[in-house]
């Protein structure tokens, strides 16, 4: 069945962060009374969204707590002091089990928690508990999780797309404010479009992946969910900054990304990729496509066709690369180390073959195969080291483009949600769901993915692409689009 | 589906052969990863369409291009030598399967 209302904003767990803050500040809602409401919302919803692997309940009433009594003290500073968040599970909470939705980590409790969790705590954010995702990450529909599969808010026989699904139903399901995920090919943006809600992969570099289970480590980069941009720019100001921890964080310094948001595109020039309109697009997706075109130049914008003749390549570069360095990535599970492992058997090595064979699911073998092939004697100078060729013509015909355009604009995902099961056995379907996300991994680009249309009763998302350390750009726009449309005020109705 | 593979492969003619039973077996003994019989089938099948999918990156010309290892400039960072606190042996231990005395425990893996 298909769910779509426009919400009367009246419910408290529907409202927006800043909304909340607001009521926070004026003292009409204490952070535990946030919080109690996200809770209850959560145990009504749960048995048909299952957007969380694990719900830290008294974890989150204790920080509620503190985030009150500082703001009784006057020291509540930041604008996610007391906001119930979710954070997906492959970034690391200490003292709290973090499974990457893999059986291989059951039992597992990081001594230390990421770094974007230490900005959270720290920002006085609620942490409610735990996104599902694909097993590692791997994956474009949070059904390969081995904690079960997370359902669309929209219609629960569709997928929330992956792999941060959790975090994305759970934000468009109003079971939290804001989550976290991480994009490696798409994972943030393709389910914020499926869910009908906004999604950001920053800068790679930008937000440090100190205590994010690592996939594709050239790749991989941590984003904000939220219902609208504004609450996407101040958790992106919250979470990024340099941090020595990770050897590829960006040393600049940090920013208040909400200072972007001026709601003024007048003059900006876009460029519209043409090989992003895949064949096999759905046409509902295409029309909601060009309507917001329509709308962006009405705005002001200038909008001009552009190729990138590469974009087609850029789906065998990422599923060579990122396989690859998950094969390495991934080694760390012996089984030896954490979580589970098979050990009534006989030597070191079955111990090995027996944890990965028993632990991992089948995406990530397969994964791991693929990756390993790549990278094995007499075949790493056709796959990997070309694929790492092509990768650099790719940033550079990106870098060319941003000379003549501000940011590019394109559909998120070629498709709305797509049923529960459709995609499962045939893996090459799966990948193309990322087929418009990819190419930003790539070449490291920071892109936000917002609701723009309808298609068929399920959410359209609309993505911006800006050049590297463009953030501010593509909120700006994202922003702009949002508030000159009605799209982000759509709700489910569960 | 296929339609939307139209743009991708670009090939064509798709010349990759299809892994054999051995490739897989020998790959997955590289990264110490069990499969059952039925498993090793499927995932040749799938490997093989997967690869096939790769032949497309053959047409373009790389001649002379230097690979990409990762996106930002930044080359090897230093910083002071100086000791600081680091995690607790505990927290740590307690999450390895078998430990003693202070140790991740291990099984021989020589002689």
């Amino acid at each position: 069945m298909v769910n779509s209302e426009v919400s009367n904003g009246s419910d408290l767990t529907g409202i927006t962060a800043h909304e909340a803050q607001e009521f926070l500040t004026s003292g009409k809602v204490s952070s535990v009374e946030l919080t109690e409401a996200v809770l209850a919302r959560v145990d009504e919803l749960e048995p048909q969204i299952h957007s969380y692997i694990t719900v830290t309940r008294e974890e989150a009433l204790t920080a509620a707590r503190t985030a009150d009594e500082a703001r009784d003290a006057g020291k509540a500073e930041g604008p996610l002091a007391g906001i119930p968040v979710m954070v997906k599970d492959n970034l690391s909470t200490e003292g709290v089990a973090t499974t990457a939705g893999s059986k291989i980590l059951l039992g597992y409790t990081p001594p230390y928690d990421a770094h974007v969790v230490s900005q959270l705590r720290s920002g006085g954010a609620v942490i409610i508990g735990k996104g599902n995702l694909d097993e590692f990450a791997m994956g474009s529909s949070t059904e390969h999780s081995a904690f079960g599969a997370t359902r669309n808010p929209w219609d629960t026989d569709r997928v929330p797309g992956g792999s941060s699904g959790g975090p994305a139903a759970s934000v468009a399901a109003s079971e939290c404010f804001i989550s976290l995920g991480s994009d490696t090919g798409g994972s943030i943006r393709q389910p914020a479009a499926l869910c009908g809600i906004v999604g950001m992969k920053p800068t790679y570099g930008l937000v440090s992946r100190y205590g994010l289970i690592a996939f594709g480590s050239s790749l991989d980069q941590i984003g904000p969910f939220s219902r609208d941009v504004r609450d996407t720019a101040d958790t992106l100001s919250v979470i990024s900054g340099h941090d020595r921890r990770d050897s590829t964080s960006i040393n600049a310094p940090g920013q208040d990304f909400a200072r972007a948001l001026t709601g003024d595109i007048t003059g900006m020039r876009l460029g519209i990729p043409s090989e992003y309109l895949v064949d096999g697009m759905e046409p509902g997706v295409k029309a909601a496509f060009e309507k917001s075109l329509e709308t962006l130049e009405a705005m002001g914008a200038t909008l001009e066709e552009v190729s990138l003749p590469l974009t087609d390549q850029a789906l065998a570069v990422y599923y060579i690369i990122a396989p690859s360095e998950a094969s390495a990535n991934l080694a760390r599970f012996d089984g030896f180390k954490y979580g589970t492992a098979v050990n009534d058997v006989p030597t070191a090595w079955d111990v090995m073959d027996q944890t990965r064979e028993q632990g991992f699911g089948s995406e990530v073998k397969r994964r791991i195969l693929i990756g390993a092939y790549a990278l094995s004697a007499g075949y790493y100078d056709a796959y990997y080291k070309k694929a790492q060729q092509v990768r650099t013509l790719i940033i550079r015909e990106f870098a060319q483009t941003f000379d003549k355009f501000d940011a590019l604009v394109t559909p998120t995902s070629p498709t709305v949600a797509f049923k529960a099961g459709e995609r499962m056995d045939d893996p090459v379907a799966m990948y193309l769901s990322d087929v418009c996300t990819i190419p930003v991994n790539i070449a490291g680009l920071p892109a936000i993915s917002v609701p723009g249309g309808m298609s068929e009763g399920l959410p359209v998302g609309l993505q911006f692409i800006g050049p590297q350390m463009g953030d501010g750009t593509v909120l700006k726009i994202a922003h702009a689009y949002e508030q000159a449309t009605e799209w982000h005020r759509l709700k489910p109705t569960l | 589906m296929a339609g939307l593979w139209n743009g991708f492969i670009l090939a064509d003619e798709l010349t990759t052969p299809d892994l054999t039973a051995d490739d897989v077996r020998h790959i997955a003994a590289l990264t110490r990863l069990g499969l059952s019989d039925d498993e090793l089938e499927t995932m040749r099948g799938q490997l093989s369409s997967i690869l096939k999918v790769f032949e497309s990156l053959q047409q373009i010309d790389t001649e002379g291009v230097e690979p990409t290892g990762h996106t930002t400039e930044i080359r090897t960072v230093l910083r002071e030598d100086k000791a600081a606190e680091s995690l607790q042996r505990d927290g740590i231990l307690k999450n390895a399967p078998e430990s003693e005395a202070g140790y991740v425990k291990v099984r021989p893996i020589l002689g």
